[in-house]
């Protein structure tokens, strides 16, 4: 067996939430490097709340994370909800030329091999001919596909993609899955936050069950069980408004070693 | 017909120089205010030309009738509610809008409540309206400077502030420029709005920074086209404005911004990027 890679993201018994009301807490973890880990969880386990705690949206509440990188830039990061303004008079191939923003950053033109680049990412997703269209003009999946194209460009070591295939058809489904799977060949350490548990079987290894908390995580074929997904349906109660002090928060500090 | 335009400007100074300081208004202004528009901040233009208020008359009380004195209080008045607005915005759960409206209402009413304990009812008026027609070297030079200043620093941030409009949560996570960029914005317009408000007032201010802009969206379909436009809408509202001031002898403030609103209605009717007009024409749709 090869030695255990070193961890992209460590997760020191994180807790995430909003106005100390926790969304997922006390995680404890280690996500390897180049490592492709599918998040899934019924809605409200808290998927989209780690994502944004790992890109820095969200300040943790308890605990810790740690990201193995340098720059803000090396984080890639598909929101599920996303803050773009469609109606935004910009050009498809200058939104995809965003990606490259890590390599020209303010200030730096685009030269003629960036701009062979950017072309290449539109066709990469099948988008070689609408490069001169605004955006807006772009159907919902093809405008996922121009935010993957972005991706592309963007270079990252880690790629966090919060349910990307939502309103896309099969076939844009099928490509974009390839893209995901070339990017852990090349070594990136990729998340992404699931809905579809077939899709996870089939092409993510690694699968973290979410229920507020941690259920399970681990190979795919052990974990994702039909008692493990019942359990975290069940796990994803309701939200107390007038809920006690988490008392975890005293046994954590007590498991660790001074 | 040539003479008509021209000789007012040749004959007066005080016209030349109203022409002068519009069209440097006319620079700075237009592309601040098509940033506002994509950013879904028109009126927050309006908001800030309130905010400005009492700054500009704590100067007045202070100093008297003084350009600088007037100027500098107006910037800071406006930068301390812009600055208070954003910073709440980007810490609470208040939308930008909402914080802004809550610190100019009361930068507003402080504004009013100083005027008219100590100033009279003309000078108010005095400082609401402009001068247009009395602009110094003083005023001129304040106007220039500040337009220039204002498209070199926009040139500096262009990239940001466009990907801050566009999707902001993608430079939120993939650098540290957006909050940077946002408050350097702020500061843009507040410095624009202090300088508009010398030539034509602080309500006018607003107008020349966001009808040519609002006017640009139906004839230039990416940004850099909506800024050349507004720049030139700016400066043909400025130069008709003026002379339809000096033929129908009307007050100049309201004369550009009126005109400046004839060329909106009417690019809303023929403009070619979605303008009224064509909606009625029967026209085939293309192949793709």
């Amino acid at each position: 067996m090869s030695p255990r890679p070193e961890p992209a993201i460590t997760f020191s018994d994180l807790t995430l939430g909003y106005d100390r009301h926790p969304a997922v807490h006390h995680i404890i973890g280690k996500v390897a490097k180049g490592e492709l880990l599918a998040i899934v969880g019924p809605n409200g386990a808290g998927k989209s709340t780690l994502l944004k705690g790992i890109v820095g949206e969200l300040k943790p509440l308890g605990g810790s994370l740690k990201i193995d990188s340098f720059r803000k830039s090396d984080v890639a990061y598909l929101p599920q909800q996303i803050e773009i303004d469609r109606s935004f008079p910009i050009s498809v191939f200058d939104c995809v030329a965003m990606g490259l923003w890590r390599e020209i950053g303010a200030w730096r033109g685009l030269d003629s091999t960036r701009k062979t680049h950017v072309v290449q990412a539109l066709a990469t997703v099948g988008l070689q001919d609408l490069g001169v269209r605004p955006v807006g003009a772009l159907s919902g999946g093809q405008f996922q596909r121009v935010l993957f194209a972005r991706l592309l460009l963007q270079d990252a070591a880690i790629i966090l993609l919060d349910e990307p295939f939502r309103a896309v058809d099969t076939k844009t489904v099928a490509d974009l899955i390839a893209l995901i799977l070339r990017w852990h060949e090349e070594g990136r350490t990729v998340l992404a936050a699931l809905h579809d548990i077939d899709q996870v079987r089939a092409h993510f290894p690694v699968t973290l069950i979410l229920a507020r908390e941690v259920v399970t995580w681990g190979e795919t074929r052990k974990v994702l069980t039909p008692a493990n997904l019942a359990k975290s349906r069940q796990l994803v109660e309701a939200f107390d408004e007038h809920a006690e002090i988490c008392a975890r928060d005293g046994e954590a500090r007590e498991r660790q070693p001074a | 017909m040539i003479d008509a335009i021209t000789q007012p400007f040749i004959e007066f100074s005080f016209m030349r120089r109203a022409l002068v300081g519009c069209l440097a208004l006319s620079l700075g202004a237009p592309p601040i205010g098509v940033f506002l528009m994509l950013r879904r901040m028109s009126l927050m233009g309006d908001a800030m030309s309130h905010a400005i208020l009492p700054g500009a008359a704590i100067g007045y009380l202070l100093a008297g009738l003084s350009l600088f004195a007037m100027s500098l209080g107006g910037f800071a008045a406006g930068l301390a509610v812009a600055l208070a607005a954003g910073l709440i915005a980007r810490s609470t759960v208040l939308r930008e809008d909402a914080s802004l409206a809550a610190f100019y209402l009361v930068s507003l009413a402080l504004g009013v409540l100083i005027v008219s304990v100590r100033g009279s009812n003309i000078d108010l008026l005095h400082v609401l309206f402009g001068t247009v027609l009395a602009l110094d070297d003083q005023a001129l030079l304040l106007v220039a400077s500040i337009s220039t200043l204002s498209l070199l620093v926009l040139a500096v941030i262009y990239r940001p502030l466009v990907l801050e409009c566009f999707d902001p949560q993608f430079l939120r996570s993939t650098s540290d420029f957006s909050s940077p960029t946002h408050f350097t914005f702020l500061v843009l317009v507040v410095l624009n709005l202090v300088s508009g408000f010398q030539a034509l007032g602080t309500l006018m201010a607003v107008g020349i920074m966001l009808l040519p802009a609002v006017t640009a969206r139906f004839w230039a379909d990416d940004v850099s086209g909506l800024i050349l436009v507004a720049i030139l809408v700016a400066f043909a509202a400025s130069l008709t404005g003026l002379l339809l001031s000096y033929y129908a002898n009307v007050p100049t403030g309201p004369a550009i911004i009126l005109l400046a609103g004839v060329f909106y209605l009417v690019s809303v009717l023929v403009g070619a990027k979605g303008g009224l007009v064509w909606g009625l024409l029967p026209r085939k749709h293309l192949e793709a």
